[in-house]
């Protein structure tokens, strides 16, 4: 459980995934901030107002699944480093996951990576799609890679 | 030689930047002393990006913050004088302190003080506890992240609240291995987010452990873990022997008290607060109304928290000789409604029990 070893589990995620159809639909954020703590610099970053806070800023973020366009601009705003775009409709049988990066070195694209899961477990080689970098991300990339589709919320850190 | 201020800010952190900013700007003479070689305080280090309202430097790194406050203070330079490398060594009666720089002992006669001193590391007792290698996480910090030198290969991290995960994860940010993170309770103390973060690169989590001895003679080459059972008292035959050159104690802060004592505030031990800090009101004002406090030294929260309360104080130890200003009773509502929305919630909660018990010993609550 994530409270005891930092490992959200599949139950605790559920609630955080987008509808199948939703999926189907592309890109889309998964924002696993599961706990109420004081922060809301992705409420803000969201250019399509899709990111909610009710009860205020110790509230858990929501997010309006059909109103996110997946743009993936929230991603670098939030200092947990909790938000990841998929993309169910990249190519048959693969997804992307697109997530903070703030290692040296920074991948480029095309290149194949290291993929690890929420254990930091190596679960095998992904390639490199996309990187964004600019300075108004202050040194924290997004990086965006290919994965199987099966492993789109399995897989959650790379080592390039 | 001696000085003469109507403020006098006693520490250059993120709360005593603020409040010299405050009472500067507003129109007070303020003179800020900080021990260290360059103001900051703990900020210095603070290569992460920090949680909050983004109406208030949430999302920007605690280094970028630090610059900022930099920046604010010299914009004030015509009032406001700040002293690095001098420390405040002592208060005399007559509104009379002693400051000590490299180059001299002088004397500041002042209206008000505010000290903004901060806190201590605690330490942890196991056996071997003074083998070379072993390090406050504080300690870490200045080394990883203002000298640029890694304190080992392997390091272990004893404490899941939020120092311990974040300094973790600059470790492995400068290129350190951790192997684990050590923690008594059954959960993790800090934000969970932090710990998925390092969790996700590979560093073990081990709640309900203890560390029970460093191994080494000359230093550090490994430690002994334990699972602990509900009183934390470790479970016989649950022994776990780990390799590492460094081990790092991320185990709390203490508030830094001595001064307050030494100018007879009252005190008030606030266990949810970090130990005995100095009772105050709203106004950050102690039981000595020449004294303000703000920060770490008023109970052990953090940066942004004390960027607000050093506000509060600045802008009412300018109040203290200018007289009562509606510009500064802005700064002091709008910093009291900001504080309040970031002790809301559950993460919140110790923190509010804390500042309650204050609050109630000096009758406000």
């Amino acid at each position: 459980m994530l409270k005891n070893d930092g490992i959200i589990s599949p139950e605790e995620l559920a609630p955080v995934i987008p509808p199948p159809a939703r999926l189907a639909k592309g890109p889309v954020a998964i924002i696993e901030c599961l706990q109420d703590i004081p922060c809301d610099p992705c409420v803000s970053a969201c250019p399509v107002k899709a990111i909610k806070m009710k009860e205020g800023i110790t509230d858990k973020p929501a997010l309006e699944f059909d109103t996110c366009t997946g743009c993936g601009l929230c991603i670098p705003k939030c200092p947990g480093l909790a938000i990841f775009v998929i993309n169910m409709k990249h190519t048959p049988g693969m997804a992307t996951v697109s997530m903070s990066h703030e290692l040296l070195p920074v991948p480029e694209k095309g290149q194949e990576v290291t993929a690890l899961d929420r254990t930091g477990k190596d679960v095998g080689k992904v390639k490199v799609v996309r990187v964004v970098n600019p300075p108004g991300y202050d040194r924290t990339a997004v990086v965006t890679i290919e994965v199987p589709a099966d492993q789109v919320n399995n897989i959650r850190a790379i080592r390039a | 030689m001696s000085r003469n201020t109507e403020v006098f800010v006693i520490g250059g952190g993120p709360a005593g930047l603020s409040a010299a900013h405050v009472a500067a700007k507003l129109g007070a003479t303020t003179l800020l002393v900080d021990d260290s070689a360059r103001v900051g305080g703990q900020l210095i280090k603070q290569t992460h990006r920090f949680f909050g309202s983004s109406n208030r430097d949430a999302g920007i790194r605690g280094i970028t913050i630090a610059d900022k406050l930099q920046q604010d203070v010299k914009e004030v330079s015509d009032r406001l004088t700040v002293l690095e490398n001098t420390a405040a060594v002592g208060f005399y009666h007559n509104k009379e302190a002693g400051i000590l720089s490299q180059k001299a002992y002088e004397r500041v006669t002042y209206q008000t003080a505010i000290v903004c001193t901060g806190a201590t590391e605690n330490s942890l007792t196991f056996e071997n506890n003074d083998l070379p290698g072993i390090y406050g996480a504080g300690g870490v910090q200045t080394l990883m992240n203002v000298h640029g030198i890694k304190p080992g290969q392997k390091i272990l991290m004893i404490g899941s609240g939020n120092i311990g995960l974040i300094v973790s994860y600059q470790l492995i940010q400068a290129g350190v291995e951790v192997v684990g993170l050590v923690e008594g309770m059954p959960t993790i103390g800090g934000y969970l987010v932090h710990a998925s973060k390092i969790r996700r690169l590979g560093v073990p989590i081990y709640t309900s452990h203890t560390i029970l001895k460093a191994l080494g003679t000359e230093g550090v080459e490994g430690a002994i873990l334990s699972r602990v059972d509900e009183k934390f008292q470790p479970v016989p035959n649950t022994e776990l022997e780990i390799k590492c050159d460094c081990i790092c104690l991320a185990v709390g802060l203490t508030p830094l008290i001595d001064l307050f004592q030494q100018a007879q505030c009252r005190m008030v031990h606030v266990g949810e607060l970090g130990g005995l800090v100095p009772l105050h009101d709203s106004s950050m004002r102690t039981t000595n109304p020449e004294i303000f406090v703000a920060g770490d030294a008023s109970g052990i929260e953090e940066a942004t928290t004390a960027i607000l309360a050093g506000r509060i104080a600045g802008a009412r130890a300018y109040e203290a000789t200018h007289g009562k200003s509606a510009q500064a009773e802005a700064i002091v509502a709008e910093a009291r409604e900001e504080l309040r929305t970031l002790r809301s919630g559950s993460t919140g909660e110790r923190i509010r029990w804390g500042r309650e018990r204050v609050l109630k010993e000096v009758g406000e609550c």
